[in-house]
């Protein structure tokens, strides 16, 4: 059989249009900030994609200030159709501009440009899409004859979804009422600003939805405004009990999508080709960038060489590399500071005594790269089974019986998400009633959807994101 | 008009479906309405907190894993079981300073309350859950599970508003410590003799006896506890215990006051459970 070589295909950057520097989007303009700017740059290769704008607390005040404004002027006391027909404007804009933003996407957060093309943009367009329709329902959605809006929500999202993040805080919010301030990640801020002028395309009124960039500073600015209502927090379980600890003693209300440790657990009878794509799924899509990866790999004792051999087999097919080809199935880790966290803990996991593994693989000689990489070997103790990596390095451990499987799997503080294969029925209902895990996945992984409640148990955070249940976090119930 | 003399009781703890004394052997006086004593309560330490939250965990599986059918009938059995002790309770709640027409009303109000919510066993998982139809060739459903263990700051109303805010926590399957009125705990304790006789598996129900300001603390900040209801804490103490809380991120329930008499609602259901959503393939 002849092999055919990859030739590179990459997508044309030519749709995007990058500016020098952007400014904070408050009430409908673009605006200076007086923080100290930052640069935001391309993973994949360290070039400088714009200088960002830094909102200082005086610019933070401006921007809640607005959203207080619009939300008493214009948007609170909008009828609903009125509002869904906005956010409806908003998906067909994402999808007109798609390709734009999925290259923006690629560009500033290193994902593989076949992800952010095929999963986030069109998530993206259906998350406003599917809230759009709830804007003139919402006495229908079991909170009482006519729920009232929050107010003003402050939110503050993660670089490994960027844009998608965006869709999740603002669609449910808008749905409901309410206005927002978003700050996105210092990393990852270009498509939240060309989200901006979506907004603008679309007529929304000014100061419904105002986005204001800067690092941690910023956002711990936001989350202590007295004047927001509502705090939306995704990213890391350190952080989310800071906000948590803010928070304390005020009447604000507070929804954390944090992190998680998921276990991907692999039954002798299961499918063994599809969990083998099941598992590279569940780790390798977007980089292990990803709250509810697949991190833990779980498999019965009686298959385990079987599973290796066939995931080794399959590993050494991932193309890493330029994130805008579209042959590439692993990109640029988003950042220098988290490819330092993934080799400081990739290292902890070799000399804990776990053995390493990754296949052949050339990275490119600039930008922020990792090999996809699996550990055998590994005991309960470990970092690497234990601490969420945030990147490509999967941790395998082998279990006898289900109890075993299940116990193994829920001996973390964290539950946001799991995995199941196997093909008896009754065995996938057992496992996913003793998974305490918000999310799981039953022989598929990795699954979004907006009619879909994603969050999670224990210190993965609370309240849930999508579906009728998402509503909640933004009416005041 | 008889001399014998009466058989008192002694009011001790309720942990693991026993009675024991906290182990710090401390109790405090209760008095009535007018300052006259009533009975030495058990005065718990943190020891013992953390021996309820032990009980809790350990009996959370089983309790979880009830159907729901199951457990609805427990918690009529409760009701039951309150019941034929109705005279009993009413002559407690006056201790209490309450008017004879006022107690025998909470008592009886207290009994409907476990019939009220012995009924959302088996319904608050059509009203909470739901099939999602996602886009996509994949089933997709939703259901409601309890947080885990909930520690249950209870309110002074010594009987209703204890079991308003018991009954919520126990009936989707969390298992509870609770931290009875201070002031008032007399009653907690008789009905812990109800909850042991009444097919309630031991754990799932706590009883601390003590002082609040003391107890609360190590319940906010144990680890291994998933959820804590503020019900029964002044305003001055909230911040305190939502800082300690989050340091496992517990989920936190403080209600906005409303009288023990009105329509309960499911928040308080809602309150302490957690959505899973399943996603499985379609196909042939």
């Amino acid at each position: 059989m002849t092999v055919f070589e990859y030739a590179p295909a990459p997508e044309s950057r030519s749709v995007v249009d990058i500016r020098g520097s952007y400014g904070l989007f408050i009430d409908g303009e673009f605006t200076d900030g007086h923080g100290e700017p930052f640069k935001t740059i391309n993973p994949a290769d360290e070039s400088v994609l714009a200088d960002i704008a830094c909102a200082d607390e005086a610019d933070v005040d401006r921007a809640v200030k607005a959203a207080r404004a619009a939300y008493e002027r214009v948007w609170g006391a909008m009828p609903g159709a009125e509002r869904g027909k906005y956010l409806y404007r908003i998906a067909r804009i994402i999808q007109e501009r798609s390709r734009e933003l999925a290259v923006l996407e690629s560009i500033d957060n290193g994902k593989p440009i076949r992800e952010s093309r095929d999963v986030d943009v069109p998530l993206v367009a259906a998350w406003f899409f599917y809230y759009a329709g709830w804007a003139d329902k919402l006495g229908h959605a079991g909170f009482g004859p006519d729920p009232r809006p929050v107010g003003v929500a402050g939110q503050v999202i993660p670089w490994n979804f960027p844009l998608l993040m965006l869709a999740w805080k603002i669609a449910p919010a808008l749905a409901c009422g309410n206005t927002v301030v978003l700050k996105p990640a210092e990393t990852t801020p270009l498509t939240a600003l060309l989200f901006a002028d979506i907004c603008r395309q679309a007529d929304l009124p000014p100061g419904v939805v105002n986005i204001i960039t800067g690092a941690g500073d910023t956002g711990r600015a936001l989350v202590a405004h007295p004047g927001i209502d509502k705090v939306a927090f995704t990213g890391s379980t350190d952080v989310g009990r800071q906000i948590a600890r803010t928070l304390a003693g005020t009447s604000k209300k507070l929804t954390l999508e944090l992190g998680g440790k998921a276990a991907n657990i692999v039954y002798a009878d299961a499918a063994l080709d599809q969990a083998v794509e099941g598992i590279v799924n569940g780790i390798f899509f977007n980089q292990g960038h990803v709250c509810c990866a697949g991190s833990r790999l779980l498999v019965q004792e009686s298959v385990a060489e079987e599973v290796l051999e066939r995931l080794k087999a399959r590993m050494a097919t991932l193309r890493v590399g330029d994130p805008l080809d579209k042959n590439t199935d692993i990109g640029a880790i988003n950042s220098a500071a988290q490819l330092d966290k993934i080799r400081e803990l990739s290292a902890a996991g070799e000399a804990e005594g776990a053995d390493r593994w990754s296949p052949p693989c050339r990275l490119p000689d600039r930008g922020f790269w990792f090999a996809p990489t699996l550990f055998t070997g590994v005991a309960q103790s470990h970092r690497i089974a234990r601490e969420e990596i945030f990147g490509p390095v999967l941790s395998v451990l082998t279990f006898r019986t289900p109890e075993e499987a299940v116990t193994k799997a829920n001996n973390t503080p964290y539950g946001l998400s799991a995995g199941i294969w196997t093909e008896k029925g009754s065995q996938i209902l057992w496992t996913a009633q003793h998974l305490r895990a918000g999310v799981v996945w039953a022989n598929t992984f990795n699954k979004f959807d907006p009619a879909s409640p994603f969050g999670g148990y224990k210190e993965s955070g609370y309240g849930r994101e999508g579906g009728r249940h998402g509503l909640e976090a933004y009416l005041n119930v | 008009m008889s001399d014998r003399l009466a058989v008192r009781k002694t009011y001790k703890l309720y942990i693991a479906g026993a009675f024991p004394r906290s182990e710090s052997g401390r109790s405090y006086p209760v008095t009535d309405g007018k300052g006259r004593f009533l009975a030495n309560a058990a005065h718990a330490s943190r020891k013992d907190a953390r021996d309820a939250v032990t009980a809790a965990r350990k009996a959370f599986p089983g309790w979880a894993g009830r159907t729901g059918y199951n457990r609805a009938q427990i918690l009529y059995r409760i009701a039951e079981m309150l019941e034929g002790r109705r005279d009993q309770f009413t002559a407690e709640l006056r201790h209490t300073g309450a008017s004879k027409t006022h107690a025998a009303a909470e008592v009886d109000a207290a009994i409907d309350r476990w019939v009220w919510y012995a009924g959302w066993a088996d319904k608050i998982t059509a009203v909470a859950g739901a099939a999602n139809p996602v886009a996509g060739p994949y089933f997709n459903f939703s259901t409601p599970e309890p947080t885990g263990v909930v520690a249950v700051i209870a309110p002074d109303s010594p009987l209703l508003g204890l079991v308003s805010v018991l009954a919520p926590a126990i009936v989707t399957g969390n298992t509870t410590v609770v931290v009875a009125s201070e002031p008032a705990p007399l009653a907690a304790i008789t009905l812990a003799e109800v909850l042991a006789t009444s097919d309630l598996p031991g754990g799932v129900v706590n009883i601390l006896t003590g002082h609040r300001t003391e107890l609360t603390p190590w319940l906010a900040s144990h680890m291994d506890v998933n959820a804590i209801d503020l019900t029964g804490i002044p305003d001055e103490h909230v911040q305190d215990l939502e800082e300690k809380a989050a340091g496992n991120l517990k989920r936190v329930h403080r209600p906005t006051a409303t009288g023990w008499t009105a329509d309960p609602g499911t928040a308080r259901m809602t309150a302490f459970l957690e959505t899973k959503t399943v996603w499985h393939p379609v196909g042939v």
